[in-house]
């Protein structure tokens, strides 16, 4: 056996490792030492972040194909690190709960376990490999939304969650069967050059769609994703929210890029409609909300809309305009969600959004990171998001799709509109209970910070990771 | 560093000075400080670009600067004057000095000057980009703070118009930024810089026909054209006095700044064949606005209403697409920012004394607060085109460039389409006097209506620094129009130019 095929999985391998270090530590130490899981955790995964980022990573391909590995794939398994990162730290206040003395490794070993499967999604090079990754990302994000067990809500989201996620792996597999039968392989590079425009093909194309829109949540696959959010812990929605739809979008991006290439028109056609319905039904749904994670859910949703504007382009802006709108909203969405876990571990567990009026009174700094948070996310300067959006929309202009540039711009305004009410909540109305001074733990502190200083360089500083992403993608 | 990136680096210290202020006196140390140091800095721009522009003649833009931002997207900050947007500096320097002191007794001072610093950062930074991309960011960082400005600080149904006024706004941007990108794919995808663009490269006219209405609406919504023009009075009547000066006074005149610098520099045979339609907006919007300021009983709104027919008459004069009128046009924006900032610093002053824009409830304010009355009257003769006053010069201007107007669209073979417009729009005048005196009738002579008005005080010491400033601007356009004029008329020959090519 050819060994050099491991040097290419670095990033595997050490995340692995972080693994197995946490697992043992998780048996062997005292419960005295296991009060530092947290920053034993935090440390040792942040050291992996910053790995990640070393340059002159071995790029090719291991495994016959299988595995791939290039400076962009490398590119988007370190935004989702920051993501996980960032979310470890925001466990801090959930985790640290008596009623889950005991239980507290399991989070983060699962969702180690959870990152590994997307790592594979997104060096996949054969769409077996693919769908051993996305089910590993699967099964155990299960577990992570029932993780709250003693609590209703949060085991009928991991029901959902399990039951929506066989459904669609099931629907993914029948088309990869249309697929295989129409071009003999399922590796990447011989089915590209099989492809051509058969109906066999478009058929198991349509199907392979709705096992990654289940991931990303696009609108006729989205139903689970309100209920899920609402019910699984907040941590596990925030990793759900960002680093699990992050995932799906890099390997949706990867596949059509290098396996449908040939018939870009067919892809196109379809993106062009989902993400109209996408944006446009998970804006219409986030207005009714009442619930904050069930109002995220349906901006995840929309959010989600707008990365296919991104992947509708076909070409190298396209994907380096993907993975920055990824990662700014990696940002966007975590410093909301930081608030939410802060308000919510302060109050015991109102995640209502007239739980945050007033919030500006007492907690101005709390209710701050959440403007940034929403602006970011409504798309306004100077904010990280004003930058991705406009990137986004270039990318999709790029291949004259202005009219879905419209529709999109269009919807922003309407989602400006429900972001406006979180921020009205916060200012300008009246708080309707006694105001409590909110005092987050330190992590989560650090965590919003983190955001925070993400939300305001990545826009006006964001050229020096658009420039890189730019460098290393690539077009049909 | 270049001097027009100053503009931008004194809100935004301010802005960092803020946030770490303390008390209240050091907050209005900071925001005096910064103002005057703007005002200075305008004032300082002019001297040197009469200079520059004497040793430079041939140049569009002078202080250029261009540093590239995101490289494989062409994008770069680039900055530059001509005399229209030095002139627009001025304005919006002006105004926001006159703001501070209009909102000196803010509640939650610290908070709304933040927000008042972010807007002005993004109106002068709207005014010296040449890269349309800086251009629309820096016009959107100008929208957003009026949310909060309106619905924290505002009066009345404020939440309500704080909402309407954003996406509306909002709405409109959609369409410019879907113009802008469209402008940047279609004329080669090698450039954003405005001038770059109008020099040397074309938009295929194809695209133009898509590309210019929706630009020229982006921009129009915020200038207020019929019929998008519903924002303002509901928005100006709920903002709090110096978000009114700055929305009316300078943030509207973003719009017609926009209209003429991207919709119609860059694409001059779209304005051939599609300007007529707008034009024909404009004359609505001027005499729909003086009408509705006519059966207005709300102090703000009268106002609100004559600001719409006054950004219609802008608009009105730039699509006219001749020398004079486009000059006027300009004349127009700075007078009328001058004036309706001044209307709302006093209407401003009259309410937080007598607690009421009904001008049903007002009378006798002359004998009461005779300071006050006596600018609020002065204010009206700029509005209605007193000769000595701002609005004279500028108002004649655009009536004289309009009406002389050659008709550049393709189905009028002689100029009966402009002058009848031009005829129609003049009736605004009459109009305008109609209101203007009705309201000064009202509210300042006559009987005194209410008796506690008798025990108010007239306008204290800050509340007159920024009268006086503004009238002293009046006057100054009035009494001088040729020093005014004479910054603008060359800056407009090189979109004239254009048009004169086709």
């Amino acid at each position: 056996m050819d060994f050099t095929n491991f040097l290419m999985m670095g990033q595997e391998i050490g995340l692995v490792a972080v693994f197995l270090v946490l697992f043992f530590y998780d048996i062997i130490a005292s419960e005295r030492a296991k009060q530092w899981f947290l920053p034993v955790t935090c440390v040792l995964f942040a050291v992996l972040t910053l790995w990640g980022f070393c340059p002159d990573k071995p790029s090719g391909e291991a495994f016959g194909g299988m595995f791939i590995q290039s400076p962009i794939t490398v590119l988007m398994k370190n935004v989702l690190n920051i993501a996980t990162l960032i979310v470890f730290l925001q466990t801090a206040g959930w985790l640290g709960k008596d009623e889950l003395r005991g239980r507290r490794f399991e989070f983060f070993l699962i969702t180690l376990i959870t990152l590994l499967g997307m790592y594979i999604m997104i060096s996949s090079g054969n769409f077996m490999m693919l769908y051993i990754g996305m089910e590993t990302a699967s099964l155990p994000l299960a577990c992570l939304a029932a993780y709250n067990k003693h609590k209703e809500r949060s085991a009928e989201a991991g029901v959902k969650f399990v039951l929506i996620s066989a459904l669609s792996s099931a629907v993914m597999l029948f088309g990869l069967s249309f697929l295989y039968g129409a071009t003999g392989s399922f590796y990447f590079t011989d089915m590209s050059t099989a492809v051509s425009g058969q109906p066999l093909v478009i058929i198991g194309l349509v199907f392979f769609f709705g096992g990654l829109g289940f991931k990303l949540s696009l609108v006729p696959f989205h139903l689970w994703t309100a209920d899920v959010y609402e019910g699984a812990p907040t941590s596990v929605t925030a990793y759900l929210s960002v680093v699990s739809k992050g995932a799906a979008a890099f390997a949706l991006l990867f596949a059509l890029y290098k396996v449908f290439g040939s018939i870009e028109q067919v892809w196109q056609n379809i993106i062009w409609w989902l993400s109209v319905i996408t944006i446009t039904l998970g804006n219409l749904f986030a207005i009714r909300q009442t619930d904050i994670k069930r109002f995220f859910a349906f901006s995840s949703i929309s959010q989600a809309g707008y990365i296919l504007l991104g992947i509708i382009a076909g070409n190298a802006q396209g994907m380096a305009s993907t993975v920055y709108y990824v990662l700014v909203y990696v940002f966007s969405n975590l410093a909301a969600f930081a608030v939410i876990s802060a308000v919510e571990n302060a109050t015991k567990g109102q995640t209502t959004i007239a739980a945050f009026n007033g919030l500006y009174k007492n907690n101005p700094r709390l209710s701050l990171v959440m403007t940034f948070a929403v602006f970011s996310l409504g798309g306004i300067p100077p904010f990280a998001g004003f930058f991705s959006k406009f990137f986004i929309f270039m990318a999709a202009a790029s291949s004259e799709q202005y009219l879905l540039v419209f529709i999109a711009l269009l919807n922003t305004v309407v989602s400006l509109y429900y972001y406006l009410l979180i921020v009205k909540a916060m200012f300008i109305n009246e708080p309707v209970s006694e105001p409590v001074r909110i005092r987050s733990d330190v992590y989560n502190k650090i965590s919003m910070l983190t955001c925070v200083v993400g939300i305001l360089l990545l826009g006006i500083f964001g050229f020096f990771f658009y420039n890189i992403a730019d460098k290393f993608s690539f077009g049909i | 560093m270049n001097i027009l990136s100053l503009f931008v680096v004194i809100p935004a210290l301010m802005l960092l000075m803020l946030f770490l202020s303390k008390d209240l006196k050091q907050i209005r140390a900071i925001m005096v400080a910064g103002a005057t140091a703007l005002l200075a800095l305008s004032a300082t721009l002019v001297a040197l670009f009469i200079q520059e522009r004497a040793a430079n003649p041939e140049a569009v833009m002078l202080f250029t600067q261009s540093v590239t931002w995101f490289e494989p997207l062409k994008i770069s900050y680039s900055v530059g004057v001509d005399g229209i947007s030095v002139a627009m500096l001025v304005l919006s320097a002006i105004i926001v000095f006159t703001g501070v002191f209009s909102s000196w007794n803010m509640p939650m001072a610290k908070e709304f000057f933040l927000w008042y610093c972010l807007l002005s950062i993004g109106v002068f930074g709207f005014f010296i980009s040449t890269d349309l991309f800086t251009m629309f960011m820096f016009y959107e960082v100008a929208l957003i703070p009026m949310y909060l400005l309106i619905g924290l600080w505002g009066t009345g149904r404020k939440e309500y118009s704080a909402m309407k006024l954003t996406l509306m706004l909002m709405g409109g941007s959609a369409f410019l930024l879907v113009g802008i990108i469209g402008i940047y794919y279609t004329s080669g995808h090698t450039t954003f810089n405005l001038n770059e663009i109008a020099q040397t490269l074309h938009i295929p006219i194809e695209h133009q026909r898509w590309i210019f209405p929706a630009t020229f609406l982006g921009f129009g919504v915020l200038g207020a054209l019929f019929p998008f023009h519903t924002w303002s009075p509901d928005g100006h009547a709920s903002a709090p006095t110096a978000v009114s000066m700055l929305h009316a006074g300078v943030l509207m005149k973003l719009g017609g700044y926009g209209c003429f610098r991207v919709a119609i520099y860059l694409m001059p045979e779209a304005t051939h064949e599609l300007g007529w339609i707008f034009l024909i907006l404009t004359g609505i919007s001027v005499v729909y606005g003086a009408f509705g300021a006519v059966v207005q009983t709300d102090l703000k709104y009268i106002n609100a209403y004559s600001s719409v027919s006054h950004c219609g008459l802008v608009l009105f004069a730039i699509l006219m697409l001749n020398r004079t009128a486009m000059t006027g046009a300009v004349m127009q924006m700075l007078s009328h920012g001058l004036m309706t900032a001044l209307f709302f610093a006093l209407i401003g002053l009259i309410y937080g004394r007598t607690h009421t824009r009904d001008i049903r409830e007002m009378g006798g304010l002359m004998k009461i607060m005779p300071f006050a009355s006596l600018c609020y009257v002065i204010a009206g003769l700029a509005s209605l085109g007193l000769p000595g006053l701002s609005g004279f010069v500028a108002e004649m201007t655009i009536f004289v460039g309009a009406f002389g107007a050659k008709d550049i669209f393709p189905f009028a073979a002689t100029n009966t389409f402009t002058t009848t417009l031009t005829i129609v729009a003049c009736c605004s005048i009459v109009i305008t006097a109609v209101y203007i005196l009705r309201t000064i009738g009202k509210i300042l002579y006559g009987p005194v209506q209410d008796k506690h008005h008798l025990s108010l005080t007239d306008a204290a010491w800050f509340e007159r620094v920024s009268a006086v400033g503004l009238i002293l601007a009046i006057a100054f356009m009035g009494l001088y129009p040729s020093g005014v004029s004479g910054l603008i008329y060359d800056s407009v020959a090189p979109i004239i130019e254009r048009m004169a090519m086709l």
